[in-house]
């Protein structure tokens, strides 16, 4: 596919497929709760919502940096779809998580302020695996081109077990689902009130929430990567992966961030960074 | 464009200039004089040092022999004036480790010279080729712009200490001085000259760092002068090895590493440990972080465009002989440790110079592990971090100085919302900051392009180091971000006071600034007509590591990144202001609340330092454990090499 069609078609349909799936998401939450729960486009009226509302902020510039957030997490996931560098898309991944924390930073609110720092620790966490996922797929395909990668015929995942079995551990980071919901999370008592996006409201909430489910989508796009051009299986595999993220999400509690950072850099170490290593001495 | 002769003589006047500015600077007693001649001096040095980059880009690398066989001599009584001068202060201030060390250095010098004086072959003394040209221009302007900085810096900062004594004319002097080693450091071919100026730098980082004359600053200076006399010991070694085993022709920096590691390695092995002791890595990195007692213009230049580039750069001038052997890998793993272990070490750090002491010893660590691999992707990164580091770093560091003669500390915590009490300072560092560690900015090309060369190089090595920088890459963003955080976290504004800043300091920051924006767009011109046809005359074939479709990717996110700020203003004004969210009942200020019991409380927000995971302490004490055993085996390595 040309790649700018690609990158279109991802603006557009992104937040389509992340509504849904959150939607789904809502829903398989409440069920395992003992609850009917809200329709599926849910997600979609409270960012419509969100959007009506008036604008207040401690600072204005805090919308600032949030547009930013959403700008460039677009930006990722646009290059992601359009099968650009992986590298590059993981850097701009990060620089548009730099923009979300100084956004919460800005407000100089207790909350918030704590949930910055946190949402530094869980960027500190993830990063060396999501480099590691990266660097595991080039040596499969060998090309750092996505578009390269998403052609593969073969199953990736078969050479990539560790790589695979890390990047799970750490998208419970990435979709902000507890355990590793630290900085900021969807459920309503955490110490935090609502951590990073605290001092956030009306359309900035809005954008935040938005950004999400950009993002949402751009971490699902990686776990294709991990099955090629099988696509049915991937679709299975991603089916499978978010109902066991709901399950553990709802059956564990917040940890602290020490085990959190951790657990996460010696899964790295163990499960992605000793298959990359066994790859290179094959 | 200048013919050969021309040429040579401006690689001449780039070394003796300076030489003489020193001269002259330190008997000008008049300030308004100095400062005349400060600047004038640094634009020739800064317009000269351009006309030679501009010059390696036209002409093939230059060779000369200077015509007059009494410099051999004459740089051998400055060798050894320097070393008397090194035991005469040591004895004086009973460092007698420094003494041993730099009477065994003369020895073995005099036994080099014994063995030159039997048997010398006739080689170039002074080249340039398009790293010469690179290096030249960052001495030569950043250094220079370094030295008019200080113009305003130090007036106000014996303004501040006024006990300390007012020696600045021979502070100027040594700064000068400085820049014409530096220069004599990459201008030189012949390796005894070369050790005569890497030298003469050792000695004056020994003196700037001992400036403010207080007992720390005299620790750490010798501090300083004992790792790098330890490291500097392993080139007269290397010298006895090239004249009892290869022959005296192989002196030449180009004839030694054009002959390939069969006769190089050895050699270049123990040449590259003195660079190691240079550029700070672990286990000599404590000399860099202690040096940061000097006034902060000394920092900037230690750390930017002199003395830790020294380091570097001959480590890179013999990356091809390492390419693909043990000692190189070895080489590679001590940087790529000293990387991750300074970079978790600046966590936990607060004060700022320190932090960003531990930030250049971490982006030394990744050069010197590019030099270690030794391939040209590897070598073509670690040009390019040379580069953007040396920019950024002095940004950062003078920033941090106007700073600190504004608010009258260095600590991170204290810059709390510094960008409403000095917004153009703020933005400057918030550039410098982002110029460390974010796309699309400088230094993450860099890492880009490494993490790109270490995959495929030296199996499975090359994969351990892009772990390293895995992890490296996360940490870095910690520590930077959470700086940012807090210069732009407001609670209550402050008024905007930047009047007080000398206009000079100002200026070099705005220059400073332009420079690090300019040479991300340019990062594809000096790779074009720099690093590639060089790479090309080292390696012969040159693979592009970041393509063009890349490149523009990246420009696009650079226009993204600058046309931003632009609407800021639109959102400042959009939504109507709230206090924030205390939990409590809020109180006049919208800092303060009134919390259980009635009581009225101020709220303080401090940054995450990991102090327990993170410690400076512990984490030092690992890493220079684990540096001691990787120099330990290098050196075993050479000496067995050395006897089979």
């Amino acid at each position: 596919m040309d790649p700018f069609i690609a990158a279109a078609l991802f603006i557009i349909l992104a937040p389509v497929v992340g509504i849904l799936i959150t939607g789904l998401d809502r829903i398989l939450t409440a069920r395992m709760q003992g609850r009917v729960g809200p329709p599926v486009l849910q997600p979609w009226y409270d960012i419509r919502k969100l959007f009506q509302k008036k604008q207040v902020a401690v600072w204005g510039a805090q919308s600032f940096f949030i547009f930013c957030y959403l700008i460039f997490i677009i930006f990722t996931g646009a290059l992601f779809f359009a099968g650009g560098d992986i590298l590059l898309v993981i850097f701009a991944f990060t620089l548009g998580h730099v923009f979300l924390v100084l956004g919460a930073y800005v407000s100089y609110s207790p909350y918030a302020h704590i949930g910055a720092e946190r949402e530094l620790i869980q960027l500190m966490a993830v990063e060396p695996m999501i480099i590691i996922a990266a660097i595991g797929l080039y040596q499969v395909n060998g090309s750092f081109l996505i578009g390269d990668m998403a052609n593969h015929p073969g199953l990736p995942i078969l050479l990539l077990p560790g790589v695979f079995l890390g990047f799970i551990y750490i998208l419970t980071f990435k979709l902000r689902k507890s355990p590793f919901d630290l900085a900021t999370s969807h459920h309503a008592h955490q110490e935090l009130v609502k951590g990073s996006t605290t001092e956030f409201s009306g359309w900035t909430l809005a954008m935040v929430e938005l950004a999400h489910i950009y993002e949402l989508v751009v971490m699902l796009g990686f776990i294709w990567l991990f099955f090629g051009d099988n696509l049915i299986l991937c679709v299975a595999a991603i089916a499978i992966i978010m109902i066991l993220e709901i399950l553990v999400d709802n059956c564990t509690s917040r940890v602290r961030w020490q085990d959190a950072m951790t657990s996460a850099w010696f899964v790295t170490l163990v499960a992605g960074a000793g298959n990359i290593f066994a790859l290179s001495i094959m | 464009m200048l013919s050969n002769d021309t040429y040579m003589e401006l690689l001449i006047f780039l070394i003796l200039f300076p030489l003489l500015m020193a001269g002259l600077l330190t008997l000008i007693q008049g300030e308004n004089f100095r400062r005349a001649a400060v600047i004038s001096g640094a634009v020739l040095v800064g317009i000269a040092s351009l006309i030679t980059l501009a010059d390696s880009i036209t002409t093939q690398a230059v060779y000369h022999s200077v015509p007059v066989d009494m410099i051999g001599i004459l740089i051998f009584i400055g060798d050894i004036l320097i070393s008397g001068y090194i035991i005469f202060v040591s004895l004086k201030a009973r460092q007698y480790l420094v003494t041993s060390i730099t009477t065994l250095q003369l020895i073995l010098l005099c036994a080099v010279e014994y063995l030159a004086l039997a048997d010398h072959a006739h080689i170039p003394e002074l080249f340039s080729d398009e790293l010469s040209g690179i290096m030249a221009a960052i001495i030569g302007v950043i250094g220079g712009l370094i030295c008019v900085y200080a113009l305003g810096y130090m007036r106000e900062y014996h303004a501040e200490h006024p006990d300390r004594p007012d020696k600045r004319p021979r502070f100027f002097g040594i700064m000068f001085l400085f820049l014409s080693a530096m220069f004599g450091v990459v201008f030189s071919n012949n390796l005894l000259w070369l050790f005569f100026f890497w030298e003469i730098t050792t000695l004056c980082s020994f003196l700037l760092i001992r400036y403010p004359e207080t007992d720390e600053a005299v620790k750490n200076a010798f501090r300083a002068l004992l790792f790098n006399l330890v490291g500097g010991a392993c080139i007269p070694v290397a010298f006895l090895v090239i004249f009892l085993g290869q022959g005296s022709q192989y002196i030449g920096l180009h004839e030694l590493v054009t002959a390939g590691p069969g006769i190089a390695l050895i050699p270049a092995g123990l040449i590259a440990i003195a660079g190691l002791a240079k550029s700070a890595q672990f286990p000599f990195s404590s000399w860099l972080v202690g040096a940061m007692v000097a006034p902060t213009p000394v920092s900037a230049l230690l750390h930017s465009s002199t003395m830790v580039k020294a380091g570097v750069y001959i480590i890179a001038r013999f990356a091809p002989v390492f390419e693909g052997q043990i000692v190189g890998i070895l080489i590679a793993l001590i940087g790529g440790i000293t990387f991750l272990a300074a970079s978790a070490i600046a966590i936990s750090q607060s004060n700022a110079k320190k932090v960003l002491a531990y930030s250049t010893i971490a982006n030394l660590g990744l050069i010197v592990a590019c030099c270690g691999v030794g391939t040209a992707e590897a070598l073509w990164a670690a040009i390019l971090l040379i580069v953007f580091h040396a920019i950024a770093k002095s940004l950062l560091f003078l920033s941090v100085g106007t700073v600190e003669h504004q608010i009258h500390s260095r600590d991170i915590e204290d810059m709390n919302g510094l960008v409403t009490k000095m917004p153009r300072i703020t933005m400057m560092i918030l550039i410098g900051i982002a110029g460390m560690f974010l796309a699309p900015f400088g230094m993450l090309i860099s890492k880009w392009a490494s993490l790109h060369a270490f995959v495929e190089s030296v199996p499975p090595y090359g994969i351990l180091l892009v772990i390293i920088i895995a992890y490296g890459s996360g940490i870095t963003a910690f520590f930077w971000a959470k700086w940012m955080g807090k210069l732009i976290a407001v609670g209550e504004p402050q008024t905007k006071d930047e009047s007080h800043i000398p206009r000079s300091e100002k200026n070099i920051l705005y220059i400073l600034s332009a420079l690090t924006i300019g040479v991300c767009f340019g990062f594809p011109i000096i790779s074009w007509y720099l690093i590639e046809p060089w790479l090309l005359t080292m390696y012969q074939s040159v693979t592009d590591l970041i393509s063009l479709s890349n490149i523009e990717i990246m420009f696009m996110m650079l226009f993204l990144v600058l046309i931003m700020p632009f609407s800021l203003a639109r959102f400042t004004h959009s939504a109507r202001r709230v206090p924030r969210y205390l939990c409590g009942i809020p109180e006049g200020r919208s800092t303060a609340f009134m919390g259980s019991c009635g009581i009225n409380r101020e709220i303080a927000l401090s940054n995450y330092y990991l102090e327990r995971i993170f410690g400076e302490e512990r984490l030092s004490r690992i890493s220079v454990g684990m540096g001691i055993f990787l120099i330990v085996l290098l050196l075993n390595i050479l000496i067995i090499g050395g006897g089979l």
